[in-house]
């Protein structure tokens, strides 16, 4: 609308540049701290250039093990991706044709996306903790006094978290499985079913090479939001801490500049999933636009 | 992102005997939802009717949690702390709402009408949502250098001669925890009304245009209207967050302020899970009570 560079352009233009450097100014200057020196503080100027502080976080950061914090979340950052991508593509599907209850379906799964994460996090804290409750009568009335010394909680990271990330990453499946389908062309399917496939090969050589970008999408989301998230877990996770949570934790015990270290390493492994994520997508898409021409 | 094809959420191909797989299909994710989320909420209400004591929860119908959250709320001289806790939970709402609002619907107009091709707008839309595949706690970290009291903010103030102490109310303040939340969830706002603005037939404004109407009036009688639903959803978005949160308001308000969450997470750290649980059921109506007066304006199940 607007053919002439106007007044209106180049505020507009000077706010869109001033937010983006509040996005990132933040995260640059931690980044650039974490390569100070041995004698480096938390605050600038910078003192000095080194990997110093990185060397010191691989020794670990007082009584956290950060290594096993680190291994902990990439485990659950898998399991949650593919639970996610596997539902959520499976979930699209049905939302296709006539789905008895897909309305309440789909409100449940909006309202997850939309309820504070406190609430739900305490919610299946509960449930775990009534569950262990419920072992434990059970095991008492059966006579396993043994068992029952040992049995800890049925709170962890495969169970009660697991569960907790995915009322988080599935809504945002579900939705991205939406918005492909509400593009995908049924035609193509068709075609396939008129030239004798079954559902199975029609889903497998037609529709999973087209929505094959927006499911490594998907992926993606699942992981990088199961990575970095705390508020869902915190109350759903049981004995032991993901990365996120250690880090929440630390930011009122370490005092140097170790933590920005640990900030600029987990950052990296986000742009890293998601630079793989986006690259694949687009050489799946490029592929399948090879596929069309030839 | 802005394609508007009719939604599928109803059926495309009726076909008999495929209602069955499309069942099958959705049972995955119908479990979870009803595990992980169904029965933790009917828990939730359910527990906050129950007793406890040091060790454990004991089953019973009592209304003792909420009477003790409500406890002392009858003086009115003096406000109780259920009541302070959730003033200062509103009020960070509001401010949060208000400035999230403001910045997401300016880059969101710069995006939408002012970048001309749409591969800069791609490209800049994704460059606002990078940041947020980022650890909240790390963007929240990363202010301490810059407002700390020997921060980058205060040694240029005080450099420049502009204070002659460091100032410090820049952290571990009220500023800093609306600060931070800006500064995390914008995005939300961002990413809705920049959807609702793609979708409005640009013709619409050339016929304002062609009317005589100033660029403010298209503004206001033409982009506000028909972005209604992206400022509505965003607005969910952001207030729930805010309404619930404890992490942001720990980190960045230094521990010391109050927040619904907050009460709720440090309750069940001592284990007096039905006291957190009224809470929450309290949170949960009064977040709830706010999406259904937001909701009344827009349909968002049309809009997708």
């Amino acid at each position: 609308m607007n053919n002439n560079r106007t007044a209106g352009f180049w505020f507009l233009a000077l706010f869109f540049v001033a937010f983006v450097l509040f996005l990132y100014g933040p995260m640059l200057v931690i980044v650039v701290l974490s390569f100070q020196g041995p004698e480096g503080g938390l605050t600038f100027p910078l003192r000095g250039l080194s990997l110093h502080w990185f060397v010191k976080l691989a020794e670990g950061l007082g009584v956290v093990d950060i290594g096993a914090a680190l291994k902990r979340s990439l485990g659950l950052g898998a399991a949650v991706m593919a639970f996610t991508v596997l539902f959520s593509v499976l979930a699209g599907l049905a939302f296709r044709k006539k789905l008895a209850g897909g309305n309440a379906l789909f409100y449940v799964v909006v309202a997850s996306l939309i309820m504070p994460s406190i609430i739900v996090s305490l919610g299946i804290g509960l449930e775990f903790r009534l569950l262990d409750n419920g072992i434990k009568w059970v095991l008492e009335a059966l006579g396993f006094t043994t068992t029952l010394e040992e049995y800890g909680t049925s709170l962890g990271l495969f169970t009660s978290a697991l569960g907790a990330h995915l009322t988080w990453t599935l809504p945002f499946g579900l939705l991205i499985m939406f918005a492909v389908f509400n593009r995908f062309n049924p035609a193509y399917e068709e075609a396939a079913r008129d030239l004798g496939a079954t559902p199975w090969q029609g889903f497998r050589h037609v529709v999973l090479p087209l929505i094959a970008p927006s499911v490594v999408g998907i992926g993606m989301f699942g992981f990088t939001l199961s990575w970095d998230e705390i508020a869902r877990t915190s109350q759903a996770i049981g004995d032991v801490n993901t990365l996120p949570l250690e880090l929440q934790g630390l930011t009122t015990t370490v005092t140097t500049p170790s933590i920005y270290a640990l900030g600029t390493v987990t950052t990296l492994i986000s742009l890293v999933v998601m630079a793989v994520a986006v690259g694949l997508a687009w050489g799946l898409s490029r592929k399948q636009k090879k596929g069309h021409h030839e | 992102m802005n394609t508007s094809v009719a939604p599928t959420l109803s059926a495309v191909t009726p076909e008999p005997g495929r209602s069955m797989a499309a069942w099958w299909q959705a049972t995955p994710l119908t479990l979870v939802f009803v595990v992980f989320f169904l029965i933790p909420l009917a828990l939730i209400l359910m527990v906050s009717f129950w007793d406890f004591n040091e060790y454990a929860l004991l089953p019973d119908f009592t209304f003792k949690n909420y009477i003790s959250v409500f406890d002392g709320c009858g003086n009115t001289t003096d406000m109780c702390v259920t009541f302070k806790t959730y003033l200062s939970t509103f009020k960070f709402s509001f401010l949060v709402w208000l400035i999230t609002l403001v910045i997401g619907f300016t880059v969101s107009y710069f995006l939408a009408f002012y970048v001309r091709s749409s591969g800069v707008q791609t490209l800049l839309f994704v460059l606002c949502t990078i940041p947020f595949w980022t650890s909240n706690v790390i963007r929240m970290i990363s202010w301490m250098p810059l407002l700390g009291r020997n921060g980058l903010v205060n040694q240029t103030l005080v450099g420049m001669g502009l204070v002659n102490t460091p100032i410090e109310w820049l952290l571990f303040s009220d500023f800093s925890v609306v600060l931070a939340f800006v500064h995390l969830y914008t995005m939300f706002m961002i990413v809705p009304i920049f959807n609702s603005m793609m979708r409005i037939d640009r013709s619409l404004i050339e016929a304002a245009n062609d009317s005589g109407a100033s660029a403010w009036q298209t503004l206001w009688n033409v982009i506000v209207p028909l972005s209604r639903t992206g400022i509505i959803i965003g607005s969910i978005f952001v207030i729930t967050i805010v309404m619930g949160d404890f992490v942001t308001i720990g980190v960045m308000g230094g521990q010391q302020i109050a927040s619904v969450g907050k009460i709720i997470q440090v309750q069940t750290s001592y284990l007096q899970f039905p006291l957190a649980a009224a809470n929450a059921v309290i949170l949960l109506s009064l977040v709830l009570m706010i999406i259904w007066a937001l909701t009344r304006l827009v349909d968002i199940r049309k809009e997708l």
